[in-house]
């Protein structure tokens, strides 16, 4: 009996490496390898156009500080995400809200702020593209005919990152959305009867008194990946600006790819992707930790 | 707070028609115009002739239809029937191949015991946050050098396999009951037979909202497209729009008919699989 059990287990094990051994060989060639031979290609002047290449430690890593196109992507991330991150996170918690409480429409309203999440992007952006022309755009016409002055959405240095974040903030509304709504139905009608008679009865006390911190794991979610999502920016600033004007909306990833596919620096952009990477990373970070102490309360 | 089941019978309900209700619906129903205006203007101009497109007052039915013959351009004229399948075959070759990869081995973590197996849980937790973003330079220089750039091979390549979909299922077999698994091993079930048989239709729920989210998010997909693809046979759907990065097609109208073409079916998934898609993302939030 004891031997069938053995030779039961060892039959599984057997069984279990040849289950995972496609994945496993996958990992290896996607990601595990790859990571490796990007660290490695960091510490060289290894560039596509030239022969052979040399060790030079981290002087990729040293050349960033001085590097002003680098501080300059920093610099547009920055504004970017300071622009993107309130919106992506306030517009779809208060969507949330009201399409909870409306009862008839809720899921036209589902439906229609949703489709820009499955909308190829690419598409769209010419779409925005096109509304935001400077002279012929719908946008200005708006803009003109109520007195105002046109504004150059994508063709001015000072305005083009805004521009970038409210198509991104079309794209991401109905994502974030679509979290918050999941979070708001967990939360047990029974609190809110509670915080009533605990004498919460306006809809701005219950919101205090029991949505917000019942939202809490789902707020942490939404502003971390929103936050990733911020620091990933790439699809639009390739189909729409290539960071023009002036490499006003050169963001830290577009950069990274100018790097290696333009200019084929691959030592350099390696350097630019570990350190992008590392960033990403810090953001996870944070999401466990504070997703720790959220689920604590 | 106070004691729950004594509050229950004190449960009143007010009158619904509030102000606050109205004032939302108003304004979820402006935001859903803004959402949706792209969409009207895009189909709009496809359907008119280039002097239309930017007339200064926009009228959502074309004066001079000119539909038919945009349509016609783009999908006869122009090589968009060959991006669409391109499309086609790379999303649904990525989608193939994850299943096949991601579903035995989510079994064997989450019900079998082998050597390792804490590794590869790891390695496959600590995957999920790097992107494609990060490795594509070793992938990339790796494809060079197999002569394998402008093939479908090298287009599903980073895909072949799905951390999160190893991670996902995984979660998802868990909840599977033990003692299903071991009668059915009394009754001489091998184990592929208990996978295909047993676990894989308990998990078709995961699987079709993973399925949708893998093939709408390659389907719209750029950067690795934009890496890897160099000729027109193999431009892919997504990928297509940039041939109007620097200027318009100066025929308006074409422009936004391929951009129609381009986006429709991926609309058409979601409207039809909707409630797999939204689950696929509402998943994406248990991690750990």
């Amino acid at each position: 009996m004891i031997g069938g059990a053995e030779r039961l287990a060892r039959r599984q094990r057997r069984l279990a490496f040849a289950l995972v051994a496609p994945a496993v060989l996958l990992i290896l060639v996607i990601y595990v390898i790859p990571m490796v031979l990007v660290v490695l290609t960091s510490f060289t002047d290894y560039s596509l156009v030239s022969n052979g290449f040399d060790w030079i430690g981290l002087e990729n890593y040293r050349h960033m500080a001085e590097d002003e196109q680098f501080g300059n992507a920093l610099r547009n991330t920055l504004v970017y995400a300071l622009v993107f991150l309130p919106g992506a996170f306030f517009v779809p918690l208060f969507l949330a809200i009201a399409i909870q409480s409306q009862k008839r429409f809720r899921s036209v309203f589902e439906i229609v702020y949703f489709l820009p999440v499955t909308s190829t992007l690419t598409a769209m952006a010419l779409v925005w593209s096109a509304l935001m022309d400077s002279r012929q755009g719908i946008l200005n016409n708006v803009l003109t005919s109520a007195g105002l002055p046109a504004i150059n959405f994508l063709g001015s240095p000072d305005v083009v990152l805004y521009s970038l974040a409210g198509i991104s903030l079309w794209s991401i509304i109905g994502f974030n959305m679509v979290l918050f709504l999941a979070g708001l139905t967990a939360i047990p009608s029974s609190l809110y009867d509670a915080a009533e008679i605990d004498g919460a009865s306006h809809p701005v006390d219950r919101f205090f008194k029991v949505t917000w911190p019942m939202l809490a794991p789902t707020s942490v979610f939404v502003a971390v990946t929103s936050s990733i999502t911020a620091f990933k920016l790439f699809d639009v600033v390739a189909i729409l600006t290539q960071g023009k004007p002036a490499h006003a909306s050169e963001v830290f990833l577009y950069l990274t790819f100018l790097e290696g596919f333009e200019y084929f620096n691959m030592g350099y952009s390696a350097a630019l992707s570990v350190v992008f990477l590392g960033v990403i990373f810090l953001f996870a970070l944070v999401q466990t930790l504070l997703a720790d102490r959220t689920t604590h309360h | 707070m106070t004691d729950m089941t004594a509050i229950a019978p004190a449960r009143i309900r007010l009158a619904r028609i509030s102000p606050g209700r109205v004032l939302g619906f108003v304004i979820l129903a402006l935001g859903a115009w803004v959402v949706v205006f792209p969409y009207i203007w895009m189909i709009s101009s496809s359907l008119k002739p280039t002097d239309e497109v930017y007339d200064a007052d926009f009228t959502i039915w074309p004066r001079t239809f000119a539909g038919l013959q945009n349509y016609w351009d783009v999908l006869v004229g122009q090589p968009y029937p060959t991006f669409l399948l391109n499309s086609l075959i790379v999303c649904g070759g990525i989608l193939a191949a994850q299943l096949v990869t991601a579903i035995p081995a989510a079994y064997a973590l989450a019900k079998l015991r082998f050597r390792g197996q804490t590794i590869l849980l790891g390695t496959v937790v600590a995957c999920l946050t790097i992107p494609i973003n990060v490795t594509s330079i070793p992938l990339y220089l790796g494809v060079v050098k197999a002569g394998l750039l402008d093939t479908y091979l090298s287009m599903m390549l980073p895909f072949l396999v799905s951390v999160f979909a190893i991670f996902l299922f995984r979660q998802f077999f868990r909840a599977y009951p033990d003692s299903i698994i071991q009668a059915a091993r009394v009754d001489g079930f091998s184990e592929i037979e208990i996978v295909l048989r047993l676990i894989v239709p308990a998990a078709v729920p995961a699987v079709a909202a993973f399925s949708v989210f893998s093939f709408v998010a390659h389907w719209n997909d750029l950067y690795w497209p934009l890496i890897v693809v160099q000729s027109q046979e193999k431009m892919t759907a997504s990928l297509s729009m940039m041939q109007y990065r620097s200027e318009f097609d100066i025929n308006y109208g074409r422009t936004f008919a391929a951009a129609t073409v381009v986006t429709i079916p991926m609309l058409i998934v979601f409207l039809f699989a909707r409630r797999a898609f939204i689950r696929g993302i509402t998943m994406s939030g248990v991690k750990g």
